[in-house]
């Protein structure tokens, strides 16, 4: 059958395997070559697309919750959205969140995400205590910061690559409200955002919407959103969406004067400094339109994030800006984020500089684009997230990712590299 | 606290259905066949939603111990969600009786049995629902899945009645008619992506049909137009199509 992925591009052929027990999985590792391990679909390009794709959804089991200590064991494929609705009444948060509740925690895993306080706590994995993973051979290992440490790292931002995540155990944040005190800065230029950041580097959660149709004096124009926890108020939480993308608009619809209209009007309702809003509506606006990837159309779109080494990331944003400002290839999401310090997860995304994150529709001229762009990230000795991509070049994932090499070796040396081989890994030959 | 028993509850529209009633606050009673399967769910639905979650062992097909199991139900029940069923192999149900009649006592029989004795205490109190898991397969006899489609035809025609009988004592009866959904039932069959529902959709739409106390409910909705259209055409055309 044919897969599509969250940016609907690439589509490839493959077969879905739905797995319900650990028999299943040893009957789909005995049967199959060529697998990946998916969870909710989510993310952008190739990486959880093969030949055969086990589909743990039904795998979602909550295993323990110690609602003392905040620490819960989970099946892999139990959703971030099921787990907040379990845990926020409870006054636990997971510590990082991610742009949308619809991903699974073994998604979570595989790809190390980051959140809107990546600058102060890191990533997702940081809170990992432990999780099981089922070897190529069906052997179940237990891996850890001090138990089959190797593995751990490895498997930790692997994009499924080093074997089957089956449960992790999490620690939780406590949280007293359910609600986000959010401040808006409006800035004027690039600079001016840097400088945003810069001085609230100690806030706990920070991102920047930013307008990429910007030019010259304004180049780098953003609303930096703030956010801190409240510390009185209700715990109650439920996943609400609101709207559903009934069908693909046609892809002309998004072109530069549409998003131009977007963008000015965005910028323009910011009017509040301050207001106090719910979990949901800081961290995943755009739950609430189910479907929202339709947007783009039939073709699908591709997601670009990068991230920059702190001593260049003006430099090296402000080049990316201006190559795409002068393309006209807007994007109609583009966010920004002061990253925190990198961790020794082989594969791990985030390192200390700023992110950038865009959405391009697909066509031959955006695909350019993004050859261009990436000379510029890998000239500021940046890289690009994994999970997003569905296009780089092994050059490049090679420059970005140091440890690339050593992730390749844990592979062959567990031969992990015979069973497990997405379309993303075949690419680029990891 | 509202309890409601969730029958045939190692099926994958009854665990999503069970999910969603516990988070809106119910008390569960979840009646199999086989409960050691069912410890894992438990648990997860304990720690899920912190409600209280009992288990009852039911064979549906042991129709005499039916009577007994109900009388000892450890709790008041406020609603009875039935979601029993077996798909069955129509080709081999063709050439053996005995996998017929595990299709049709499946689908009906048993649980006529048990819907029986449970209709009348919820009659004799004056209150409480009922839900009931059909198909649209019974609306209209294929040769794909005939027996199948006879069986849940019965339990359609048996709810209506139900339904009927119970009106003026204040019982609701819901029948539930799922097209294609995404279950251990329907897996390896190649379902048509726009019109498969997922066992979570399902159960939504029942907890929200429930509540409203309507009669039948299609899901996804344009099932109603689709079995509309089928039963409308003439028989003479119908027997030589290939559906």
């Amino acid at each position: 059958m044919r897969l599509k992925s969250w940016g609907n591009y690439p589509h490839v052929e493959g077969e879905n395997y739905p797995v319900v027990s650990d028999d299943d999985l040893t009957d789909v590792l005995t049967q199959k070559t060529s697998l990946i391990v998916q969870g909710n679909n989510r993310s952008y390009g190739d990486s959880a697309f093969a030949q055969t794709v086990i589909d743990m959804k039904a795998r979602d089991h909550f295993l323990d919750f110690d609602t003392k200590k905040g620490i819960l064991e989970l099946q892999a494929g139990a959703l971030i959205s099921d787990v907040l609705e379990s845990i926020v009444p409870k006054g636990w948060i997971l510590p990082v969140l991610p742009g949308t509740q619809l991903i699974t925690i073994g998604g979570a895993i595989a790809s190390d995400i980051h959140g809107k306080n990546h600058h102060n706590v890191g990533t997702f994995c940081q809170f990992v205590k432990s999780l099981r993973l089922m070897l190529s051979n069906g052997e179940i290992i237990k891996c850890s910061n001090t138990e089959n440490v190797q593995a751990f790292r490895a498997t930790c931002a692997g994009m499924g690559l080093t074997g089957i995540i089956l449960d992790a155990t999490i620690q939780l944040a406590p949280i007293s409200s359910n609600r986000i005190k959010q401040t808006s800065h409006k800035t004027k230029n690039l600079k001016h955002t840097f400088e945003i950041f810069n001085e609230n580097n100690d806030s706990s959660y920070s991102v920047a919407w930013i307008d990429c149709l910007a030019k010259d004096q304004e180049l780098g124009k953003s609303v930096v959103m703030l956010g801190e926890h409240e510390t009185e108020g209700e715990l109650e939480y439920k996943y609400k969406s609101r709207h559903k993308m009934p069908f693909y608009l046609p892809s002309f619809v998004l072109n530069s004067w549409s998003i131009r209209l977007f963008n000015w009007l965005y910028y323009f309702k910011t009017k509040k400094k301050s207001q106090s809003v719910q979990l949901q509506s800081f961290f995943f606006p755009l739950d609430s339109i189910v479907d929202w990837n339709k947007m783009y159309g039939k073709s699908g779109f591709v997601q670009y994030q990068c991230v920059i080494p702190l001593e260049h990331s003006y430099e090296g944003i402000k080049a990316l800006l201006n190559k795409i400002s002068d393309s006209k290839q807007g994007s109609f999401l583009a966010v920004l984020k002061r990253m925190g310090c990198a961790n020794d997860n082989l594969l791990s995304f985030p390192m200390e500089g700023y992110s950038l994150a865009l959405d391009f529709k697909v066509n031959k001229k955006t695909l350019e684009l993004l050859d261009t762009l990436d000379e510029i990230v890998k000239q500021y000795n940046g890289r690009l997230y994994l999970c997003k991509d569905a296009r780089m070049s092994e050059d490049t994932l090679n420059h970005g990712y140091k440890n690339a090499e050593k992730f390749r070796k844990f592979r062959q040396d567990t031969e992990s590299n015979k069973t497990f081989n997405s379309y993303q890994s075949t690419r680029l030959k990891l | 606290m509202s309890t409601v028993l969730i029958i045939g509850a190692n099926s994958d529209i009854a665990k999503a259905t069970a999910r969603v009633y516990a988070g809106f606050g119910y008390d569960l009673i979840l009646a199999a066949s086989s409960l050691e399967v069912l410890d894992p769910f438990v648990n997860d639905l304990k720690i899920r939603y912190d409600r209280n979650i009992d288990t009852i062992e039911l064979d549906i097909l042991n129709y005499q111990s039916h009577a007994e199991i109900c009388k000892n139900i450890p709790k008041h029940i406020d609603g009875v969600i039935v979601a029993v069923g077996y798909l069955g192999d129509q080709f081999k149900s063709q050439n053996d009786f005995d996998e017929t009649q595990k299709i049709t006592d499946t689908n009906y029989t048993g649980i006529v049995s048990v819907l029986n004795i449970i209709a009348n205490d919820f009659e004799k109190r004056k209150s409480g629902f009922i839900v009931a898991i059909s198909s649209v397969a019974g609306e209209r006899g294929r040769k794909k899945n005939y027996q199948y489609g006879a069986a849940k035809a019965a339990l359609t025609t048996y709810l209506s009645g139900l339904r009927n009988r119970l009106y003026d004592k204040g019982v609701s009866v819901l029948t539930v008619k799922p097209g294609f959904v995404l279950t251990k039932m329907t897996r390896g069959l190649d379902l048509p992506e726009k019109l498969t529902a997922q066992p979570k959709e399902v159960a939504l739409a029942i907890y929200s049909a429930q509540q409203k106390g309507k009669d039948t409910l299609y899901y996804y909705k344009k099932w109603r137009l689709i079995m509309w259209i089928i039963r409308m055409i003439p028989e003479k055309i119908f027997k030589r199509l290939d559906l």
